[in-house]
Parts: structure tokens; C-alpha cells; sequence
């Protein structure tokens, strides 16, 4: 075979392979989300995360604006420090309520945010005051029990103890 | 004729040394005992013998592919022993060898194998390259083949191809191993030929390691027959086709009876058949 | 009796683990004397386009149609799982994810083995045991670095680029089957792929992944070649070997890759 063919079935194979990359980082993985843009990092509190991971969506209305950065115990408090890297294109408030939910049924959890009212917008460091912890399923049967077994006989309460 | 394999043959200018030379991949076996040889330059010499006798290991060791175990070996003034891998590529810049089957690249063209040590070792531009391709091609006849595929040779014109391309960089020792294997008369006598033109052309050496004798003794000035190991003759073409000494004389005539026997080493024959129960 | 019996075992396995261990011992100075001497094939780049031709672009064939099927059949089943939960929507992540992850880089490796590694094998074998190799060295050029590192390069080169053509393909056969022939939301179908997909976790080591099958592969195919006896049966030997022993190595790599690197973010 012939030099030139071979040196240009050897770029076609390059470029195409490149265009492959491309696709797969832009119109797959889409690139230009939080990937270059700058974020501000806040944190949060939260009695229990449920089953939230580190690089979980955080989002506002439903539109992702940052993820989850990491996740720590606190040793005094015995709560989750949740921190939570935002895009600066979007700003909250300080009185912004953290919650963590579940898309779907049985989804992954994700960060949402709600805004409050304050006239101060969040920084870098700020914290969040404001959380909700994760919805856990066995809490939410058991307590639906209790109310049921509290309805229907109140003796069966004292038993339980 | 000399028939003692342990005198030194005393030549002008040598070009190979060899100095009770010993070689063996392991200490057990030894492949070549206690080896002394010379080569004019100039000459075209055979080493001869049985398959299996030593001839070829003889031959790695001249190219510098297998270190001896003892003994010297000195080829183109270096000793083999003495060089790193830089000195022997060095060296062997200064070599050309002919493979048993040519050994051409099989992805390239006829010219481009030619070309090839011309290409690895020199900077030279590529009008000069054809120039030096085509001359080499045309000193083995085959400048007409240039293009053709490797694949696209008969036997003998493959080898002469292999011998254009161990000649590009002009050599002054030529190496052949076997280089009359399994070629038909004519292109025998064409191997022949070129390799007696091409050694006084250059004004190289060579060193043809066969057991071909009959066509080798047509070419050579001078020959080593080898035998388990040792050189056990040596002598002009002449004296050798005259020599009365059993072996060599078995040798060159390919006759079944003489010194080595038709027969491998073996229990006695009734044994074997178990004649001895009956 | 029994005792010498167990002995034997012992020899043959100590054999055997003496002779593995040998041999891993030999490839890997053969790769790092490849790697030191790889300055020809960088320096005069023709010689490496020529190897990235032969592997790489004589594999696109066979890598683009497999990857167009594989995401296609991707579609098919998953649209089958998704919509009894009512996830079809989801269709486009299930396809993108596993094609990123795993099977791009995994099912083009092994494609790659047996189309490319078994080449490369039986050629640098052939050269050898055709004397191609010494009369190489005979004339004073290093084969390692004139024959064996072109082809290296070659096969590491072409690996991730073909890796990435197997899941753009199957993404394509997904989108093919999924939205043009189920009827999936388009939309539905590339936003929530985008949101899903993590440009770092899930692209960047889908590439890395195949970067670490292009060097397993192409190392076991070069060493085998250069590795097997020169006769035509150890030839053929060497290239069975290539394929079955890549094949594994792809598999184990990518079990030890995957671990590593998808299971390190849940333990915060």
C-alpha cells in the first residue's frame, strides 16, 4: 500500500477518534456544566444524610446549580457536615433551606435548595442554618405503626416499651 | 596438508583470529572445543562439515551473537569478548551476512530491502540511495526486480537479493551461512559465481559455513572441516580433494561408510529385536 | 507412595509458578528495554503511523459495526427493564453509562486483541522465526527498537481512540433504537444522559481504562511475538496465546480498575 494512502487513512482514523472523545465529553458527559466554571463552597448541617454521597447533585427548583463536595462526621454535635460546591452564577440567600430528597421513589438522593427571603446573598464558608435531614424509610413505617398502634388500643403503646 | 588440528596456521594479515576458542551453553556440553583458526583477508574460506558439528555456533560467535566461554576471538582488529553492544553494532556495520534463506523483510519491497541498511546507517539523500540501490541490484542481476515483493522471488533470486542488501554498505567481511541451500544447479552456479565477483570486486573477505563441499570446494581458497566440535583439517581445494584422511575423504566423496557411521550410536541389533530370548 | 505423589504435585506446581513467574520476569525487562529504546519510533514517526494503520485503522470495521450493535441491543433490553418502572426516560443514561464505563472500553479491548494483538503477534513471530529479526541485528539495527517498538506505540495509540469510536457508535445505535424506533423522548433522552454522565468519573476514566488495555494488550501481543519459537506451530501457539491471555488480562484489569475507581467516592 502506498505511503500517502497510508498516512492519510492514519489521519481520518485520528480525527475520527478525536471527534469520538469530543462527542463523548460534550454531547454525552456535557462538558460545560461545572466542569471549568467557578464555584463558592457553603456548608450544612444535617441530623442524618440518609443515603447522600459525595458528588450528588444539589438543586434548586430542579435545576442542577452545584454538587456535593464531601461529606464528614462531627465528632461534637454527632451530626453530618455536608459540604456543597455552588456555580457563581447562582446566588441564594443566607436563610436558604437545605433538604435532602429522593428523586422517584427509590432514586438517588440529592441536595435540594430552597431559597428564603433574606436581602444578604451566601459566601464562600457560609453556613447554612436551615436543614432537613433525609427521609428514612424504616422512621417513616415505624412511626406509621406507633400512630396506627396508638389509634387502635392505646395499651399496646405501653407494651412496646 | 595440514592434519593436526592444533597447529596455527600463520597468515600475513588476518582478518578473523580465533585462539583456542571454546563456546558451550552449558558447561556440560560443549558445542566448540578448543577452536584455532585464521583468516586471510581477502580470501574466500569454508568451514565445512556434518550438521550439527559446531560449524554454525562457529559462525555466532564471529558475528559477535554468542560469547566464548574461553579463548580469544579477534575479528576487524576488535576482540569479541572485549565489546559492548555499541562496538558490536559498530562492528558489524563493517560485516554483511548472507542468511540461510535470505531472510528479506517480508513487508517490504526488493528495493526497499536493499535500501534498508542504507536508510538505518546513512544520511544520505534519496537520489543517492537509488543510485547505490540500483548498483548493488545490477551486481546481482535483479535491478530489473526492483519492485517486486519478496514474496514474488524464486529461492535463488531471493538470495541474491539478500546478498544485494548485505553488500550496500560495502563490507569487509562477508558472512554465508549455508548459503546453497536447497537452490536448483543453475542458481547455484549464479551463487557461486557472486560470491567469488563480489568478494574480489570489494575487495572483502568471506566465510562460507556449509556442508555443500563438492560445490563449496569450486569457490573457496581455503577450507576448515569441522567435526563434533574441532577444526580436524584444513587446507587448500587441492589438497583436500587429494587428502587421505578417512573422514575428509568421506566427506567429500558423501559416501555412507568411513569414520562417521551411517548407523547412531546404538544397543547391538539382536538386542533391540530381543534375539537374545529366543 | 502417597508421599512421593504429593511431592511430584509440588515440584509441578513450584515448576510452574517458577516458570510464570520467570516469564513476567522477561516481559517486563522486554517492555522496559522497549521503552528505552522507543527513540526510533518517535523520532522517525512514519514508522509508528504505518503500526497505528495496521491496528488501528484495520479495526475500525469491525469496531464501529460491533459498537453500533452493542448500543442498539443495549437499547432494546434496557427500554425492556426501564419501563416496568416507568424509567424509560432514563433509556439514554443506561446506554451512555455503560458504554463509558464498561463495555466501549472493555468489548473494543477484546475485539482489539483478537484483531490487532493476534497481527502483531504472528508478524513480529514470522519475522523471527523467517531469521528476519537476526538478520536485523546482523546489520547492526536493534529490532526492539525498529520492529517492536513501531508496533507498541502503534497498538497504545490506536487503543483509546477506538475505544472511544465503540461507545460514540453504541450511543448512536442506542439513540438509533431507543428514540427513532421505540419512540423515547429525544430530549428526555440527551439531557438526562448529561446530567448523568460526570465528565471526570465516568469519561476521563473510561479513558483511562482503555489506555491501560492498549498497553496490557499490545505488550502481551509484542512479547509473545517476540517471545515464540521460531517455527511455524510456535508461531501459531504464540498467537492463540496473545488472545486468550489479553482477553484475561482485559477482564482482571478492568474487575481491579473499577474498584478502584468507582468504589473510592462512595466511602466518604
Amino acid at each position: 500500500m502506498n505511503r500517502s494512502t497510508i498516512d492519510l487513512w492514519v489521519g481520518v482514523f485520528v480525527v475520527a477518534g478525536i471527534a469520538g472523545l469530543l462527542f463523548l465529553a460534550l454531547k454525552v458527559g456535557n462538558l460545560a456544566t461545572f466542569s471549568n466554571s467557578q464555584t463558592y463552597q457553603v456548608q450544612a448541617k444535617f441530623a442524618n444524610i440518609g443515603g447522600l454521597k459525595a458528588r450528588a447533585p444539589v438543586k434548586s427548583a430542579g435545576v442542577v446549580v452545584g454538587r456535593v463536595a464531601d461529606i464528614r462526621f462531627d465528632n461534637e454535635s454527632y451530626e453530618a457536615i455536608v459540604s456543597i460546591n455552588i456555580d457563581y452564577n447562582y446566588q441564594f440567600p443566607r436563610d436558604t433551606t437545605a433538604k435532602i430528597l429522593t428523586s422517584g421513589i427509590l432514586g438517588e438522593q440529592y441536595l435540594g435548595l430552597e431559597a428564603g427571603g433574606d436581602g444578604v446573598m451566601l459566601k464562600n464558608g457560609d453556613r447554612l442554618r436551615l436543614t432537613q435531614s433525609a427521609v428514612v424509610l424504616e422512621n417513616l413505617i415505624s412511626q406509621f405503626l406507633f400512630n396506627k398502634a396508638a389509634e387502635g388500643k392505646p395499651e399496646a403503646k405501653e407494651s412496646a416499651k | 596438508m595440514q592434519q593436526s588440528p592444533a597447529a596455527q596456521r600463520v597468515v600475513a594479515h588476518p582478518i578473523v583470529e580465533i585462539r583456542k576458542l571454546s563456546f558451550g551453553y552449558d558447561a556440560k556440553r560443549p558445542v566448540l572445543r578448543s577452536i584455532d583458526l585464521a583468516i586471510e583477508r581477502g580470501s574466500v574460506v569454508g568451514i565445512m562439515g556434518q550438521s550439527g558439528c559446531g560449524k554454525t555456533t562457529l559462525l555466532r560467535v564471529i558475528m559477535g551473537a554468542l560469547r566464548p566461554s574461553a579463548g580469544e576471538a579477534r575479528v576487524l582488529g576488535h576482540t569479541i569478548k572485549e565489546l559492548d553492544r555499541e562496538g558490536l553494532y559498530a562492528m558489524r556495520r563493517k560485516m554483511g551476512m548472507l542468511f540461510q534463506f535470505g531472510a528479506l523483510f517480508t513487508d517490504q519491497s526488493v528495493y526497499e530491502n536493499v535500501a534498508f541498511p542504507l536508510r538505518e546507517h546513512t544520511d544520505l539523500s534519496e537520489d543517492l540511495i537509488n543510485d547505490l540501490v540500483m548498483l548493488k541490484l545490477n551486481a546481482v542481476g535483479l535491478r530489473g526486480a526492483a519492485h517486486l515483493a519478496p514474496t514474488e522471488l524464486s529461492g535463488g533470486m531471493a538470495r541474491r537479493v539478500a546478498l544485494a542488501r548485505s553488500i550496500a554498505l560495502d563490507p569487509q567481511l562477508i558472512l554465508y551461512d549455508e548459503p546453497f541451500t536447497g537452490l536448483d544447479p543453475i542458481s547455484f552456479g549464479v551463487i557461486v559465481r557472486l560470491i567469488r565477483e563480489l568478494n574480489d570486486s570489494l575487495g572483502a573477505t568471506s566465510i562460507i559455513v556449509t556442508h555443500d563441499v563438492q560445490e563449496a570446494l569450486r569457490v573457496v581458497d581455503y577450507v576448515y572441516f569441522m567435526a563434533a566440535g574441532r577444526v580436524i583439517a584444513q587446507g587448500r581445494p587441492d589438497e583436500i580433494r587429494q587428502s587421505s584422511e578417512p573422514f575428509v575423504r568421506q566427506f567429500v566423496n558423501g559416501s555412507s561408510e568411513g569414520p562417521v557411521p551411517f548407523h547412531y550410536p546404538a544397543p547391538a541389533y539382536d538386542a533391540d529385536l530381543e534375539l537374545a530370548t529366543h | 507412595m502417597r508421599v512421593a505423589d504429593v511431592r511430584a504435585r509440588l515440584e509441578r506446581l513450584g515448576s510452574g509458578v517458577t516458570f510464570h513467574v520467570l516469564r513476567l520476569g522477561f516481559a517486563s525487562r522486554f517492555l522496559a528495554h522497549l521503552v528505552m529504546h522507543s527513540g526510533t519510533a518517535l523520532r522517525r514517526f512514519r514508522l509508528t503511523t504505518a503500526e497505528i494503520y495496521f491496528a488501528g485503522v484495520l479495526s475500525l470495521i469491525i469496531i464501529l459495526v460491533s459498537g453500533l450493535f452493542v448500543g442498539m441491543v443495549l437499547a432494546l433490553q434496557g427500554y425492556e427493564t426501564l419501563q416496568r418502572f416507568g424509567a424509560s426516560e432514563s433509556l439514554g443514561v443506561l446506554v451512555a453509562l455503560s458504554l463509558v464505563r464498561e463495555l466501549g472500553p472493555v468489548v473494543a479491548g477484546l475485539l482489539f486483541a483478537s484483531r490487532a494483538g493476534s497481527a502483531i503477534t504472528a508478524e513480529i513471530g514470522l519475522m523471527k522465526a523467517t531469521e528476519q529479526l537476526s538478520a536485523m541485528e546482523m546489520m547492526a539495527v536493534d529490532p526492539i527498537a525498529r520492529v517492536v517498538a513501531p508496533r507498541f506505540w502503534g497498538g497504545v495509540l490506536s487503543m483509546p481512540l477506538l475505544a472511544a469510536l465503540f461507545s460514540a457508535m453504541g450511543i448512536f445505535g442506542g439513540y438509533l433504537v431507543g428514540v427513532q424506533l421505540i419512540g423515547v423522548d429525544p430530549g428526555a433522552f440527551w439531557s438526562q444522559m448529561q446530567a448523568a454522565v460526570d465528565l471526570r468519573n465516568d469519561i476521563l476514566n473510561g479513558v483511562i481504562k482503555s489506555v491501560v488495555f492498549g498497553v496490557a494488550v499490545t505488550w502481551i501481543a509484542v512479547f509473545e511475538g517476540y517471545d515464540a519459537p521460531p517455527t511455524a506451530e510456535g508461531v501459531s501457539r504464540a498467537t492463540t496465546r496473545t488472545v486468550v491471555t489479553s482477553s484475561l488480562a482485559i477482564l482482571a484489569l478492568d474487575f481491579v480498575l473499577t474498584a478502584l475507581m468507582f468504589t473510592g467516592g462512595t466511602h466518604q
